[in-house]
Formats: structure tokens, C-alpha cells, sequence
């Protein structure tokens, strides 16, 4: 396990996408100190940013970070194996084009944590940032499996253009929760913001709170007792079902629950 | 200025008839002459590889409004493709529209000196200049949309081609451009109103006349302007299944303004318009009928258009085009516009895919036609970068025209229905390097009448062109690999006499120059108060801001040429 701490505060963002377990793989510890990372403008070795040190007993985790990581970007973008646990806050893109093993987060995580993840798994213990599983600007692929959990709030503009794997966030969701989204599953347990889904074209969102408002492009189509999370868990309800968003001729579907959201009841007529 | 010797390369200059002969080439002034003494002169030798004149570049979206515009909705383009800065050279980002600087870099790297920026709508020409001033290391040169300019549908629809001629030539010089562009003619009026033309005889609404009227009244004043370069057309239909047929009447109905010496037409990105079959589902080549009528006719040339299979951003003027395949591409982002009283505009990004029956077959079509058509002075190479592919493909596209083993390896991986239709199997000729030079620079500069592009003879611009292949000991065909990838890192670029890359890397960062044509007409177009009147009515410029003047342009190349009008 090597373990890494900031030798200081810092006031500028740090580009950190070496510190990964699979960059780390292989490497003496002396390489590891010498591998290049940008403060600002500046090129630096991680070294001089970080103290970091090795224990040979402990396999997992294979990296542990502990302090304020939070102007600390991209780290374990892309990896493939191994686990992260970061013991404090961290800052933008972490565990951005994640394929594969693990990252826990013991603190807050910045935007775009788990942007364009393709599979393994995101743990946050606080709150995670704007754009959470959102693609980069521009890009129309977004998560496409693997499995984020966050334990607290989540920012605005959470899961857009998702396309497969669970979202689960244990707090509230911000504005545009699942915008653009195309397959997938997010499950809010507590309320959420406008515009919930919009352009959404498949998919499930599923909200055991309140929603603060729906679209108008969402239509109503049943209401179910129940409805599945992923394979083992479920999510009891009962839940209204919607289903849009028609102006993109979708046919995602907007679970919330009936006890929560007693003003869509007036959709009831429409059933 | 320094004198260089270029020693003992195997020299392919097509223009001069020569065909790998071991020879020394001399610069001197930027310019190539007879001989320089070798004590004063950098001699670089270059024993066992290929040299050829700097890469002429006929049809490439480099700068303008679409090219812009095209950068503003990409972002997840850019990202992909960082370009780093050096101590010499600029960042910036690349893949399918690279910035400016980027742009220039690649070309000089892959020894191409000359690129001409095909479609510049005329009120957005000095932006179009602006950019084309910070691509440096190349000469540029712009073709002003004209096909659906209402002074000159006017003039056409009246039977007025002198008058017609004498505007052109105010325009071309107001824009500081090149040639005449012609896109969808007729079709692009009719996109302001939410219309098209579907053949050579449809009504432009408001004009009463025909896409026909344009592209011969086109021709004609094309012809009393003695322009160096022909029409630049992009024909109506295109990318509609079936428009072979729209091609070939086309170019039939050039062949009344032709006079017997020089081509009169050059159809773009023919690949693009070289569809048969009646719907998609049916979509199959039309490569056969196009290349056939072009071998038996010499009015016309042609440039291909290839697909290379990328993630690629279309972008064209033909605004009604670009909404067919924002409907057949899944929606996706998109930017269509009227360029008020001159053009449209749309742009979309598309990835053109192995997997995908028509894109493969696309793919097929654009070699069909490069190896059906027998003389390759009447066809040239591009990928209509970026709408095909990126430029910085082209060493690929040389791969498939130079190696079958090339060819059979990309089809092995196409679509399987596509692979069927394909006549790719049935066609053995590889080119030679000698028909690659005349593809990529000696035949295009000769279309576009550039006299001192594309060849290495004396008086010639000193831009050469120095490539790690050894045309006595390699079988370019099988090799291919190794082929392709020296096309793609020149071991020299030299640009007027300056050395600017060197083994694949940039060594110096020249201004190219901008060449534009000053049209000298025997009497001045009527700029009366009718022609002001309708600018202060239907255009959003004044007049007297509408010409870009001479600080626009960093480098100016001023052509003066004599019309007969």
C-alpha cells in the first residue's frame, strides 16, 4: 500500500492523473516520488507536492490518500484495477473514464467524479459535485456501467447522457437529474430538483421524495407498487410512473413515490 | 537568403516528365534554379529517398465561418487530440477541426505546402482571412461562394453574362479570393424559403431559372474572366441515393460552354455524388457510370472526397444537404444557417463507421472512382477534410490507392452487405509513385492553374517535399505500412527555400502567403445606386465595409490577370 499526504495547503489545482493504481504497478517507490504531475502552469514531480510513503504488509488498499485532496484533480482517471480510498476531500474528474476496480471516497468529491466510467465502482461518503457521471462538454456518451454511490447530496446535472450502470445517491439530486439520459438507472432516496430527465430518451430515475417539479413533457402511464433498483434490491413504493421525455420521443420513465408527491395527483385523472 | 542543394534523391516531378531519376535539385531566392555553387549552398543529402514538390491541396475546409463554428460545437472533439507547444511551435487542439497553427503544422509535416480553402461565403471573408493568416508554413487561397449570389442570379436570369462577369470579378476581388465556388446551385436560394432543387431543371423560386442556367452562365463567365482555376462545383442531389444521374447531367450539359483545350469544370468531392440505387436500403455504387463517362470525356476533373472512417464533423454550405442528414444521422447536435443573400451553411458531426453498410460502401465508391478513372490528371486526392475524413488521413488514403493488400485489409473489416457490392476485389491496379505525385500536387496545381506549385523545374517555388521511401528497394504495395507511415512524417519540408521540417519535426514557422486574384476587367461592374440601395436593404453590411481590404491579409500573393469582358 503506498500512502500519500500533501506536504502543504495548496492554492492552485493540481493535474495529478499519475496517482492510479495502474501507473503505480511495477514501480519502486523512489519512481512513483519522481512521477510528473502540473501545479498550475508549473511541472513538478509528485514529490514535491505529497509525502508518500510504502508498507509492504498491506495489500489492500493499494493507495490510500489522506488530507484535503480537494484542488487535487483526476485522480485514478482511466484506471483499470485496484483500489483508492481517499480519506478526505478531492477535487474534479475523479475516477473520470473509470474501467475497472474501486474508489472511496471518505469526504466530499468535486464535479465530474465517475464522468464517462465504464465500469467499477465510485464510493462517496459526503457530498459529490456538479456533473457527477456527466460526460465532458460536448461529448454525447456518458456512464455506460458500474456503480456509483454517493452518501450524501449530489450537484446539478447529475447522470446526463447515461447510458448504463446505477447511480444510487443516498441524499438529493440537483437541477437536470439525468438530462439527455438514454439507458441506465438512478435512484434518489431523498428529493429533487427541476427539470428531472429532461430530453431523457430511456432509462429509469426513480425518487423516493419529493420532486419539486416534473416537465411538462412527461406524461403518466401507471402506478406501480414497486419497482426494481438493480438485481437485488427494490425499491417499495407505491410509485406514480411517467414517461418522456415526449418532445424527444422518449421513453424513459420517472418513478416517485405517491406518499411524497401528493401534487401529482392531479396526473391520476389521466389514468 | 540561404542556397540549398538538394543530392542524389529520386526525383517525381510529373510535370516535367520526370519518373524517379537520381538527380540533384538547387534553390536559390526561395525559387529552384539551374545550379548553386556547393561551397556557399546547404547540401542535404538525401541518397535513397523520394523527393517530390510540396503538396498542393485542392479542396480542404481550413478557416472560415463553418470551419469556426464547426470548432464552437465540438468541444468532445478537441479533447481527445491535445496538441502540446515546443519551444517553436504553438498548442492548440486537433483532431477533425484543428486550430489554426495545428493546421499548419500538419500539413508541412506531411509535406504539403499549398491548401486551398474551398467554400468562403463573401460576408464572412474577413474572418475567413484572419484565420487564414495564423495557419502558417502553408500558401492558401479561398473560392467565394457565387452559385446563388442574387446579383449574379440576377444577371443570369436576364442573359446578362457581361455584366454577370464584371460583378464576379468585383467580387472576387472584393473577397481577395481564388476561383468561382459553386454549392447546390439554385438549391441554396430555395433553402430560404424551405425548398430544394432536385434536377438540373427545377425553378429557383423568385429567379426563374434553372440550377442548369447557373452552373453554364457559371462556366461562361468563368471563361471570359480567363480565371486560372475552372467553376469548383459541388452538384445538386448530393449525398442522395441516385445522383449519379444529376452528376452526369451535369457534367453533359458543361460540355456546350467546352472549348477543346482546358477543362471547363471541376466537380468536388465526387464521391459524395456518385450514388446509385433508389433509397438507402438499395444504396449502391454509381462509381462505374462516373468513371466511364469521364474516361471518355476531357471537359472535367474531379477530386474524391474519401471517406476514412473517423469521428468526423461534416460541414458545407449546402444547407438543405446537411438538414437531410441531420434526419438520417440520429439527430444529433447541429448548426444550419442562410448566409442572407449569398449562401447557407450547416454543419453536423458524423462518424462515418466500418460497420455501416452505406458508409462502407461510400468508403468503396470514393476508390472506385480513383481507380476506375484512367488518366490521374483528370481526378485528384482528397477527403474534403473534414467532411470525409481529416486531412492528416491522407497518408491512408495514399495506402489504399498504392496497395490492393491495403485495400483487402480495410474491406475485410467493412459490413458484410457492403463488402458484396463492392467492386473493390475486381479492380488490381495500384499506383504507381509517380501517379500518387501527379494526384497530390502536380495535377492539382495544374487544375488550378498555380504555375509555380506542384513541379520542380526551373522558376519553380522552392517547395519540396522529402519522404523516407526508397522507390528502388521497396515494394511500396506490400510495404505499405512502412509507406504510409513515411508519407505521414516528411523527412523534409521545404517551403520557399526554408527548411521548416525536418525528420517529422517543425524547425521554423513561416507565414504562408495568401494568393488572391486581381480580376482586371476592361470596364468596372455598374456600381450604381440600385446595387446600394439593395445592400442597404437586404444585406447587414454597408457597402463600403463589405470588401476586405489590403491590412486584412498578412502575407498577400496578388495574381493579376487580364478578362476578356
Amino acid at each position: 500500500m503506498i500512502t500519500i499526504t500533501p506536504k502543504r495547503a495548496f492554492t492552485v489545482q493540481i493535474q495529478a492523473t499519475c496517482i492510479n493504481v495502474d501507473v503505480f504497478t511495477g514501480k519502486t517507490i523512489q519512481d512513483i516520488k519522481n512521477l510528473p504531475i502540473t501545479e498550475g502552469k508549473e511541472t513538478i514531480t509528485l514529490n514535491d507536492a505529497f509525502n508518500i510513503t510504502e508498507n509492504k504488509t498491506v495489500e489492500t488498499p493499494n493507495i490510500t490518500l489522506t488530507g484535503d485532496f480537494s484542488k487535487v484533480k483526476r485522480i485514478g482517471q482511466g484506471m483499470k484495477t485496484g483500489e483508492i480510498v481517499i480519506n478526505g476531500d478531492v477535487g474534479m474528474h475523479t475516477g473520470e473514464k473509470l474501467s475497472g476496480g474501486k474508489i472511496i471516497v471518505n469526504g466530499n468529491s468535486g464535479g465530474w467524479t465517475g464522468s464517462e466510467m465504464k465500469k467499477g465502482l465510485i464510493e462517496v461518503h459526503g457530498n459529490s459535485g456538479d456533473y457527477t457521471a456527466s460526460p465532458y462538454r460536448g461529448t454525447s456518451t456518458g456512464m455506460r456501467g458500474g456503480l456509483i454511490i454517493v452518501y450524501g447530496n449530489v450537484g446539478t446535472d447529475v447522470g446526463c447522457y447515461m447510458q448504463g450502470g446505477l447511480i444510487r445517491i443516498n441524499g438529493s439530486a440537483g437541477r437536470y437529474l439525468g438530462y439527455h439520459m438514454l439507458g441506465g438507472t438512478i435512484y434518489v432516496e431523498k428529493d429533487c430538483a427541476i427539470r428531472v430527465g429532461a430530453c431523457m430518451t430511456g432509462g429509469k430515475i426513480i425518487i423516493n421524495g419529493t420532486v419539486e417539479l416534473l416537465m411538462p413533457t412527461f406524461t403518466v402511464d401507471s402506478i406501480k407498487p414497486k419497482v426494481k433498483i438493480d438485481a437485488t434490491q427494490t425499491a417499495q413504493g407505491p410509485f406514480y410512473v411517467f414517461l418522456g421525455d415526449i418532445a424527444e420521443r422518449g421513453t424513459g420513465k420517472i418513478f416517485a413515490l405517491k406518499a411524497t408527491n401528493p401534487t401529482c395527483s392531479s396526473y391520476e385523472k389521466y389514468l | 537568403m540561404t542556397e540549398i542543394l538538394i543530392k542524389n534523391g529520386f526525383v517525381f516531378d510529373p510535370i516535367n516528365k520526370i519518373d524517379c531519376q537520381k538527380m540533384d535539385i538547387a534553390i536559390k531566392d526561395g525559387k529552384i534554379v539551374k545550379k548553386v555553387s556547393e561551397s556557399n549552398a546547404k547540401i542535404i543529402d538525401v541518397s535513397g529517398l523520394t523527393v517530390m514538390a510540396g503538396g498542393v491541396d485542392i479542396h480542404s475546409h481550413i478557416a472560415g465561418s463553418e470551419v469556426n463554428l464547426g470548432r464552437l460545437i465540438r468541444p468532445d472533439d478537441h479533447v481527445k487530440d491535445v496538441v502540446k507547444k515546443t519551444a517553436l511551435t504553438r498548442s492548440g487542439t486537433g483532431y477533425s477541426i484543428p486550430t489554426t497553427y495545428v493546421t499548419g503544422y500538419r500539413y508541412s509535416k506531411m509535406g504539403y505546402t499549398t491548401v486551398m480553402n474551398p467554400s468562403m461565403a463573401a460576408m464572412k471573408a474577413k474572418h475567413a482571412h484572419e484565420e487564414l493568416n495564423d495557419i502558417p508554413l502553408i500558401d492558401k487561397a479561398s473560392f467565394t461562394l457565387l452559385g446563388d449570389w442574387w446579383f449574379a442570379l440576377e444577371n443570369i436570369a436576364k442573359g446578362d453574362f457581361k455584366e454577370c462577369a464584371r460583378l464576379v470579378a468585383w467580387m472576387i476581388r472584393s473577397t481577395r479570393s481564388y476561383a468561382i465556388k459553386i454549392v447546390n446551385p439554385g438549391g441554396l436560394e430555395s433553402w430560404g424559403f424551405g425548398r430544394n432543387v432536385h434536377s438540373l431543371d427545377d425553378e429557383v423560386p423568385n429567379f426563374c431559372l434553372t440550377p442548369r442556367d447557373i452552373i453554364i452562365g457559371m462556366a461562361k463567365v468563368n471563361t471570359m474572366l480567363n480565371m486560372p482555376h475552372t467553376i469548383h462545383l459541388h452538384t445538386n442531389n448530393l449525398g442522395v441515393p441516385g445522383n449519379y444521374k444529376t452528376t452526369i447531367d451535369t457534367m453533359r450539359a458543361l460540355e456546350s460552354v467546352y472549348q477543346g483545350d482546358k477543362p471547363i469544370g471541376h466537380i468536388t468531392h465526387i464521391q459524395f455524388s456518385s450514388f446509385a440505387g433508389d433509397n438507402w436500403a438499395h444504396f449502391k455504387s454509381g462509381a462505374e457510370e462516373i468513371a466511364n463517362y469521364l474516361n471518355a470525356h476531357n471537359h472535367m476533373t474531379v477530386d474524391i472526397g474519401q471517406i476514412t472512417f473517423a469521428d468526423t464533423t461534416t460541414m458545407t454550405a449546402d444547407g438543405p444537404f446537411e438538414f437531410a442528414l441531420y434526419e438520417l444521422g440520429g439527430h444529433n447536435k447541429w448548426v444550419n444557417s442562410d448566409v442572407e443573400t449569398e449562401s447557407s451553411g450547416g454543419i453536423i458531426p458524423f462518424h462515418f463507421k466500418r460497420k455501416n453498410a452505406v458508409n462502407a460502401i461510400q468508403w468503396s465508391i470514393g476508390l472506385e472512382l480513383s481507380l476506375l478513372i484512367k488518366d490521374p490528371w483528370k481526378w485528384f486526392m482528397t477527403t474534403d477534410h473534414p467532411n470525409g475524413g481529416p486531412f492528416f488521413h491522407y497518408p491512408r488514403v495514399f495506402a489504399w490507392l498504392y496497395s490492393r493488400k491495403a485495400r483487402e485489409a480495410t474491406l475485410k473489416n467493412c459490413n458484410k452487405k457492403a463488402q458484396k457490392k463492392s467492386l473493390l476485389p475486381s479492380i488490381d491496379r495500384e499506383y504507381t509513385l509517380y501517379e500518387l505525385a501527379i494526384v497530390t500536387r502536380a495535377g492539382t496545381a495544374k487544375a488550378l492553374g498555380l504555375k509555380n506549385k506542384g513541379h520542380l523545374g526551373i522558376g519553380a517555388d522552392a517547395d519540396v517535399s522529402i519522404y523516407n521511401i526508397n522507390p528502388e528497394t521497396t515494394d511500396i504495395a506490400n510495404t505499405y505500412k512502412s509507406v504510409r507511415k513515411a508519407f505521414g512524417n516528411a523527412v523534409y519540408t521545404i517551403k520557399d527555400g526554408e527548411i521548416v521540417v525536418k525528420d517529422a519535426e517543425i524547425v521554423a514557422t513561416p507565414s504562408g502567403r495568401t494568393m488572391w486574384l486581381d480580376v482586371q476587367t476592361k470596364e468596372p461592374c455598374r456600381i450604381n445606386d440600385e446595387m446600394k440601395r439593395k445592400f442597404k436593404e437586404y444585406w447587414t453590411i454597408e457597402f463600403d465595409n463589405y470588401p476586405v481590404t489590403d491590412h486584412y491579409i498578412k502575407v498577400p500573393e496578388k495574381i493579376s490577370i487580364k478578362a476578356s469582358v
